[in-house]
């Protein structure tokens, strides 16, 4: 079974505001067509301050899609409706002390149910803009859709771009024979066939012994082409120090207390050490002042 | 269930409690009876004789004519993965495979990747019952068929596929025929060598065995070419020491379940017809998926239209009552089963569907317990759905609440 947070199960178990808001003055139905899941959103908003009175739902779906709609009722309720639109998925995860990498797609229909239901109070039509496809990648939680898209806008040809564009891959690398099947999907549409031996675009790893400045600045570089992910997930990283072996970065925004903060710095460190061709541990930096 | 577990155990088809005289028959093999039956002193030639005490034990359950056509592996997957690789390598001019929509990954897995590789994957579509239309796959069997794979009870719905008759035709058409039978053996009588079935597989672990060991069963003379080549093990068909303890613990398992062969027909049914009779009649929206007239005496998965499955279970295991579901989001993939939506269930019904399995092991009184216990789960689920008002569904519910969809 799933390994859900205790405070999953308990908005599971014992659900807030469920059932629909009394006279609600904004609806949001939502349904994700791939999982079956659906959910129906419904707020009572003060007209004048645009406060969020009360707020209910009424979700068809799995624990976590309960879960997620509890904690997303409570996370709303005394918000502007301006605020609420800014609570992202992440939060609402986050409220819950994680969910599961494949379950992640039931706080996004939270926030899509909210982003209805405010259109709906302002007589505005809302349109949906994100597409879903089936986990590919369970290390980064990256669905089959977001490899598709981030592989034809970007013209990637290797496992190792996708890696770098996406995450997907790089962390235990199991499910590189999925992204390579995706890569040959996709290639195909262009009339191009997947390579899998095919020379990788990144700079070949350092062999010959390299200057300390050498070397600060690769892993300058490879830091740097793991930032735009990141940042998509509202995290980002810089370096801070590197102290021989040990590489310290700062760990910024989503990042933060995130539970893929761990598997995103082994990924960091993976693709270092493949660039230097040297071992080299990457600390969050609070670990460096524990050291020090 | 026995004082053995706590809670209660109707998730049998996922797999089973291995029976305490079967562990009790293969613990002397992790200890004393530790040699390699290969050896030629006496450590190895007892675990030997011992081996062919349970190819036979096998041999019996299957009713198979010789105990040669036993072969032993290392589960279900294993024996379906080598029954199909076997028949396109010794006929490699045949480039189609017939199999059905319904089966277990173990077989659908495979055949997609075969697909990959260039051969023709025919899947038999099932009617709304999960039965299969014979003139469809009579029509499909031709000489460049090289095998059809059908299995015999579906772990589902526990829905039965005609493979005896299957079986026959593709003979007459000259065709290999295998059967994933791993849900069927132990909870049907099974007589192969009156039957025109070439392969098939068992699991273990269905039957009161340990995890791990499985049985590919080979008519003698049908062409074979093993999965893994080394040793002379199972006669070269299937090369790797012998996993002696869990052999010897099949074989015992399959003496228990053909003893009790007739307990599965009357009291396991009987059980299993109490639960569903308890549970239809006190929860409005559900019904019986699969085909009630012609499936397994054990299994029984019942649709609860307007709510989800991973709900459900999660509510039924805080209770420690144990069951299955087919919903996208057990699986962690998001669709869900392909058993349901081969069958056309809704998706708003086929989410809900729940497999309560049960074995010799569960009695009267958990039954109960269990009728008892899922009406209010169910209603208080319904309390959140969308798709719910007060006293039922809302009304046209698909037209009520119609989402905008992602
Ligand atoms: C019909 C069917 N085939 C194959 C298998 C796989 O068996 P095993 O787990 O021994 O590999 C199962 C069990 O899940 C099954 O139900
Ligand atoms: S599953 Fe993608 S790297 Fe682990």
């Amino acid at each position: 079974m799933w390994d859900y947070s205790d405070k999953v199960q308990e908005h599971f178990f014992s659900p807030r505001n469920a059932g629909a808001v009394q006279d609600a003055n904004a609806v949001g139905d939502i349904g994700s067509l791939s999982c079956g899941d659906a959910l129906r959103l419904t707020l009572k908003v003060d007209p004048a301050s645009e406060v969020i009175l009360e707020a209910g739902f009424q979700t068809f779906g799995c624990g976590s899609a309960i879960a997620s709609s509890s904690a997303l009722t409570e996370i709303i309720k005394g918000m502007t409706l301006d605020q609420a639109l800014l609570v992202s998925n992440q939060d609402i995860a986050d409220y819950l002390d994680g969910l599961p990498p494949e379950k992640m797609h039931c706080s996004v229909m939270g926030r899509e149910a909210l982003q209805a239901a405010v259109a709906n109070y302002r007589g505005e039509e809302w349109k949906d803009d994100h597409e879903e496809g089936a986990m590919v990648c369970k290390c980064f939680a990256v669905d089959s859709k977001l490899v598709e898209n981030t592989i034809r806008s970007n013209n990637l040809t290797t496992v190792e771009e996708v890696v770098n564009y996406t995450k997907a891959g790089g962390g235990c690398s199991a499910c590189h024979e999925g992204v390579e099947e995706i890569l040959t999907r996709v290639l195909a549409e262009s009339g191009q066939t997947f390579a899998p031996g095919s020379a990788a675009t990144a700079p070949a790893p350092a062999r010959g012994k390299l200057t300390n400045l050498e070397r600060i600045r690769r892993i300058e570089n490879v830091i740097e082409s793991i930032r735009p992910n990141l940042k998509r997930d509202h995290g980002d990283v810089e370096l801070v120090d590197v102290d021989g072996k040990n590489v310290y970065v700062n760990m910024k925004g989503a990042c933060v207390g995130c539970q893929m903060a761990s598997v995103t710095l082994e990924g960091i460190q993976e693709r270092i050490v493949e660039d230097l061709g040297e071992f080299v541990r990457v600390l969050p930096v609070a670990a460096k002042r524990l050291n020090g | 269930m026995t004082t053995l577990t706590q809670g209660i155990y109707f998730d049998n088809n996922a797999t089973t409690m291995v029976a305490p005289e079967v562990v009790a028959a293969m613990l002397p093999y992790f200890t004393e009876q530790f040699g390699n039956p290969s050896s030629i002193h006496q450590f190895g030639n007892r675990v030997g004789v011992a081996i062919k005490q349970a190819r036979a034990q096998v041999q019996a359950l299957l009713g198979a004519e010789h105990d040669s056509e036993i072969v032993f592996t290392s589960c279900g997957t294993e024996s379906d993965s080598t029954a199909i690789l076997s028949a396109i390598r010794t006929q490699p001019e045949r480039r189609e495979i017939i199999t059905t929509v319904v089966e277990h990954p173990a077989i659908l897995a495979l055949c997609e990747q075969l697909e990959k590789e260039g051969y023709t994957i025919h899947r038999l579509p099932v009617d709304g019952k999960g039965r299969l239309d014979l003139h469809a796959y009579q029509a499909l069997l031709s000489e460049r068929v090289a095998i059809v794979s059908v299995m015999w009870a579906n772990n589902e719905t526990g829905t039965l596929f005609p493979v005896e008759e299957m079986a026959e035709l593709a003979k007459s058409a000259g065709v290999l025929f295998h059967t994933d039978a791993v849900q069927a053996v132990g909870k049907l009588p099974i007589d192969l060598k009156r039957t025109a079935i070439d392969m098939l597989s068992l699991s273990g672990h269905k039957l009161h065995a340990p995890k791990g060991i499985g049985v590919l069963y080979l008519r003698r003379n049908t062409r074979f070419r093993p999965l893994l080549r080394g040793g002379h093990q199972e006669r070269g068909r299937r090369a790797g020491t012998e996993n002696s303890a869990a052999i010897i613990a099949l074989g015992k398992a399959c003496e228990m379940a053909l003893e009790h062969l007739e307990q599965e027909q009357t009291q396991v049914r009987t059980l299993r017809d109490r639960l569903e009779q308890g549970i239809l009649a006190a929860v409005p929206n559900s019904f019986v998926t699969g085909d009630p007239d012609n499936r397994l005496p054990n299994t029984s998965n019942i649709a609860f239209e307007y709510i989800e499955g991973e709900s459900i279970l999660l509510l039924l295991n805080k209770l420690g009552i144990a069951a299955s579901s087919g919903s996208a989001c057990t699986s962690g993939s998001l669709e869900p089963s392909h058993v349901m939506r081969a069958m056309g269930i809704p998706y708003t019904a086929a989410h809900g569907t729940t497999r309560f399995s049960l074995s010799r092991y569960n009695t009267l009184d958990e039954v109960e317990r269990v009728i008892a216990a899922i009406p209010p789960i169910v209603a208080q689920l319904r309390k959140l759905s969308p798709y719910w008002g007060e006293n039922g569904p809302v009304e046209n519910p698909e037209q009520a609440f119609a989402p905008a969809y992602s």
